[in-house]
């Protein structure tokens, strides 16, 4: 009896024991609760937030880029897609997408494409079946919309240029972000798939303010990713719009004046400066590139000798040829070199050393002053002025009118052009200036190089009475009143006196090319440049005439002009790549620019 | 002399029943009702699939611990050796289909009822323990000899659940048994020693262990080791629970449980999901309530004849047993112990522990029912 008491006593004494460890262990778990729910409560929320918030960002509406009326010449359009969410479908896949291939015009390997991502993706992710759908194409989905539950019609924003190739140049066009996009820049917008980025032309210069304030959608996602609901959204403000000072009916009938040639236009405001057309032909459709352009149009483009890809206006450098020969006639007139009476005699060639210069009329003009030199482009009267004056003076008036030096247009690939002097020479070849050198410059022959840009700002200085303006593309509010290049009026009379007996005076070089337009004149002067000098082998088998070389030794054919000549508003420069003639191919074009300009009036 | 008169009188089924503990089972009620109520929440706001269903068991449960309360002492102690007996044999069949072809497997199939042996093993060992303890003499358990046959009655049915395989069951049913062997006075240096043995052993056993145990032991030690995984469960557990701070984010609120975030919610992990939404005092009112029903436990085991020792051994046996369930669970679930498969019995969706749980606190009930008498052998 006194074991068995021993017994229960131990049994009641241990079973105190254990029940003191159970409290004590309770305890120890309360003490946890208290670790994990208090003291690391924050971190814990957190994570938790982490876990089930997830934000996307949302792309703003990129701004438009406009002409000087308004038009939008670039834009945004509605793209639809179709998608296809895998758990939504009722019935088998495979067989809804047999059902749609016909209206979509899916080929059996988009299907297995589409087939693959299905697989990919987890059953609640939208796939794309198909892209940028026409609008018979929605309208047919739509309509049979109940047949096929799970497919669903997707809208977003893409970059649309609705004038197509008239403003490829110098609007450019904007593509997928490149890895290179993404090293120079850590903007979150370039992250987001398929964002657009500026690739080139002022969709580049501007890419930034065209771009707008991302907006932001914040959303709860479950485990597996799936979206619950939609938390907060805060709407991206507009990229801001640029507006340009093109006029887009101008730019077009620029570009279509050339027809089949190629080559570029400017048409510039002479009081102002802005640009109301540039173009460069031919071009190419800007669309293609936003989705990406397939390598079959593009090697079409990088391959093809008219150069689409190049800004001819701003990029292509040519010898002025003769139309140079309104500068030295002006830095001549300046120094004192010549005046109105000044008298050449051109016998069709002239002799320098024992070189022999010749004019481009074989048998000489004759007596020439300066009127009637500029009016036959007499060479033989500007190699002598040129040889007087020399090659510092004529340099010096071509920097005041704007030539051998880039402007602030905002878009890349401006090329300077080349306005040699003796510093330039010896920099360049180490080698000492020839007079012959500056004979040839007079005729703008030579090392001398402008573009289509500069050439038009040098025509648009000397008519509106020598004012420096500068040429731009941005309407700016406020324009200052443009300095003084403080020529002699007169001097720039008797120029423009030249100019307008080369298109209106008996006999002038460009007479065909007359604006018709009655009481409205126009001025001008031509230039040719030969590109390839026709060979004695060439001339032995009978290859006289500069049309009988392929197209590309042709020569290049000038035309600058201006309109109207008694109050002039308008310069234009035309270059026809290879077009042989500034007289016959080039002058056409230019004074069907200004017929247009002048009658649709631009303010 | 009317008091010993009264300590052998049989009772009538009313007198039993309203000798039932009605605090203790209207707690159990309640555990019951917070479990069905996050079933409805880990459902989402809906009855289906669990919240109904764990109701309908509760209710089983009960009638089962009623009937088990019903039943006089005595019958536990009849059937304790035949029951142990049958029950290592259920074990041994489950073991050879195991191993004969048809993959691992802890369960009978009776049709309507997946019979789990080792759940009933852990009523039969402690039925046989208390049996073979109260039968012998205190000189002979302090002595090594008195302790073989325990140590046999122990080891052969532990080692069949270890080869299932089942580590958290078996190292239940080890500690449920060591705290009946200290309950019946054997020595500390005992443990010591076996302890000993066990560590000195732990490398062998560490060989024997399969891949996803071990590396459920290791992730336990460092769950950042494999975030994607094993450690994932941890790791969203916790996240949860701090997440939920002191007074939780709500009924129906708990952003990582309806976002599937935590794993086995409605399971092993359903204390992480009530926390998460009641906060710390909700995980505070289950654990209390626990606490209170072993208290109770512990005062039935007090209250019985002096004479039942058998009915003591029995419901302290079975109380640990319940106690090991409740700690292991939490314990493991906010991070304290390696996550081992262990069920929070009344709250984890599941049928098996309702039944063996309610069933053993049936037992317990019996005993207290019949209180004042002496146990007839």
């Amino acid at each position: 009896m006194k074991k068995s008491n021993e017994k229960l006593r131990i049994l009641l004494k241990r079973s105190l024991i254990i029940f003191s460890a159970n409290i004590f262990l309770f305890f120890v778990l309360v003490g946890r609760l208290y670790y994990l729910q208090i003291y690391q409560k924050e971190k814990y929320a957190l994570l938790a937030d982490s876990n089930r918030f997830s934000t996307r960002l949302l792309v703003p509406p990129r701004g438009s880029i406009n002409d000087r009326n308004g038009v939008e010449l670039a834009t945004n359009i509605q793209n639809f897609q179709a998608m296809l969410i895998a758990e939504q479908v009722r019935g088998d896949i495979n067989k809804l997408l047999e059902e749609i291939a016909p209206i979509l015009n899916l080929s059996p390997e988009d299907i297995e494409q589409i087939q693959k991502d299905i697989k990919r993706h987890r059953r609640f992710v939208p796939v794309k079946i198909k892209d940028n759908l026409s609008w018979d194409e929605v309208s047919t989905l739509m309509l049979n919309n109940h047949r096929w539950p799970g497919l669903v019609i997707d809208q977003g924003l893409i970059r649309y240029y609705p004038f197509k190739q008239y403003t490829a140049h110098p609007l450019g066009y904007v593509g997928s972000v490149s890895e290179k996009d993404l090293q120079q820049s850590d903007a979150p917008l370039l992250q987001v798939p398929g964002f657009k980025i500026g690739k080139s032309g002022f969709e580049k210069t501007y890419d930034e303010s065209l771009r707008g304030q991302e907006g932001s959608l914040k959303y709860e996602v479950n485990a597996y990713g799936r979206i619950m609901r939609e938390i907060e959204k805060k709407e991206g403000i507009k990229g801001k719009d640029l507006d340009l000072t093109i006029d887009i009916r101008l730019q077009q009938a620029a570009y279509d004046a050339f027809g089949d040639e190629a080559g570029a236009a400017v048409v510039l405001d002479v009081h102002t400066g802005e640009i109301l057309a540039s173009v460069s032909v031919p071009s190419f459709d800007p669309n293609l590139f936003v989705d990406g352009i397939s390598q079959k149009n593009w090697d079409s483009l990088l391959y093809d000798e008219k150069t689409p890809l190049t800004n001819k206006a701003i990029s292509g450098q040519y010898s002025p040829g003769s139309t140079f020969k309104v500068v030295v006639a002006l830095a001549a007139l300046e120094a004192g070199v010549i005046n109105s009476q000044t008298d050449y005699y051109c016998s069709g060639r002239m002799k320098l050393g024992n070189h022999l210069f010749h004019c481009w009329k074989h048998y000489g003009h004759g007596h020439q002053n300066l009127v009637e030199a500029l009016k036959n482009s007499c060479d033989i009267y500007f190699y002598e002025t040129a040889l007087e004056l020399g090659i510092e003076k004529i340099a010096a008036m071509s920097r005041r009118l704007g030539l051998g030096k880039t402007y602030d247009l905002g878009i890349e690939n401006q090329k300077s052009g080349v306005i040699p002097d003796k510093e330039w020479k010896r920099q360049r070849f180490k080698a000492d200036w020839q007079q012959g050198e500056t004979v040839i410059a007079g005729i703008g022959q030579g090392y001398v190089l402008v573009t289509p840009m500069q050439l038009a700002t040098m025509l648009a200085r000397i008519v509106n009475g020598g004012y420096e303006i500068t040429p731009t593309f941005i309407k700016q509010k406020h324009t200052e009143k443009p300095k003084s290049l403080h020529l002699n009026p007169y001097d720039i009379e008797l120029v423009k006196q030249g100019m307008y007996e080369v298109v209106n005076g008996k006999g002038g070089t460009a007479t065909r090319a007359k604006l018709k337009i009655d009481d409205i004149k126009m001025g001008g002067k031509t230039g040719t440049t030969q590109v390839r000098r026709i060979s004695l082998k060439e001339r032995a088998e009978g290859i006289k005439k500069d049309e009988d070389l392929p197209w590309k030794y042709r020569n290049h054919a000038w035309f600058m002009a201006y309109a109207p000549h008694d109050n002039p508003k308008y310069a234009v420069a035309v270059i026809v790549e290879h077009g042989r003639s500034g007289a016959g191919v080039a002058a056409p074009i230019a004074s069907k620019i200004l017929e247009e300009a002048i009658k649709l009036d631009i303010r | 002399m009317a008091i010993l008169l009264n300590q052998n009188k049989e009772l009538s089924l009313k007198e039993r029943f309203f000798n039932l503990n009605f605090t203790f089972i209207i707690i159990l009620a309640i555990l019951a009702c917070i479990g069905c109520m996050t079933l409805y929440s880990a459902a989402g706001g809906k009855i289906t699939p669990w919240a109904l269903n764990q109701g309908i068991r509760f209710g089983m449960g009960l009638g089962v611990m009623i009937v088990a309360a019903m039943l006089p002492p005595e019958f536990y102690y009849k059937i304790a050796t035949p029951f142990y007996l049958f029950t290592l044999l259920l074990l041994l069949i489950v073991d050879v289909a195991g191993h004969t072809g048809m993959g691992a497997q802890r369960w009978i199939n009776l049709g309507f009822f997946k019979l789990q042996p080792s759940e009933l093993m852990k009523l039969a060992i402690v039925l046989q323990l208390a049996r073979y303890f109260s039968n012998t003499p205190y000189d002979e358990i302090r002595t090594i000899r008195g302790i073989i046959i325990p140590a046999i009655i122990v080891a052969v049915p532990v080692a069949f659940i270890m080869i299932q395989p089942d580590l958290g069951t078996s190292l239940m049913v080890l500690f449920c048994a060591t705290a009946l062997f200290y309950l019946a006075g054997v020595q500390w240096w005992k443990f010591g020693l076996a302890i000993g043995g066990v560590a000195a052993a732990a490398p062998i056993l560490w060989h024997f262990l399969h891949d996803y145990q071990k590396n459920r032991i290791l992730t336990f030690l460092d769950p950042e080791r494999d975030p994607q995984g094993a450690g994932y469960h941890i790791i969203q557990a916790k996240i949860a629970l701090g997440s939920g701070g002191v007074w939780g984010k709500g009924f129906l609120s708990g952003t990582q449980s309806h976002l599937n975030f935590l794993p086995e919610k409605h399971t092993d992990f359903i204390f992480t999901m009530f926390s998460e939404e009641f906060g710390m005092m909700g995980g505070i009112v289950i654990l209390f309530l626990n606490l209170v029903l072993i208290s109770y436990g512990y005062w039935f085991a007090f209250r019985i004849h002096p004479s039942n020792y058998f009915g003591k051994m029995v419901i302290l046996g079975l109380n640990t047993n319940y106690f090991l369930y409740v700690f292991i669970n939490v314990a493991m679930v906010i991070g304290l112990l390696p996550v081992v498969g262990i069920p929070l019995p009344l709250i984890s969706y599941g049928g098996t522990v309702i039944i063996s749980v309610m069933a053993s606190f049936g037992i317990m009930q019996s005993f207290y029912v019949n209180r004042d008498r002496e146990l007839k052998k």
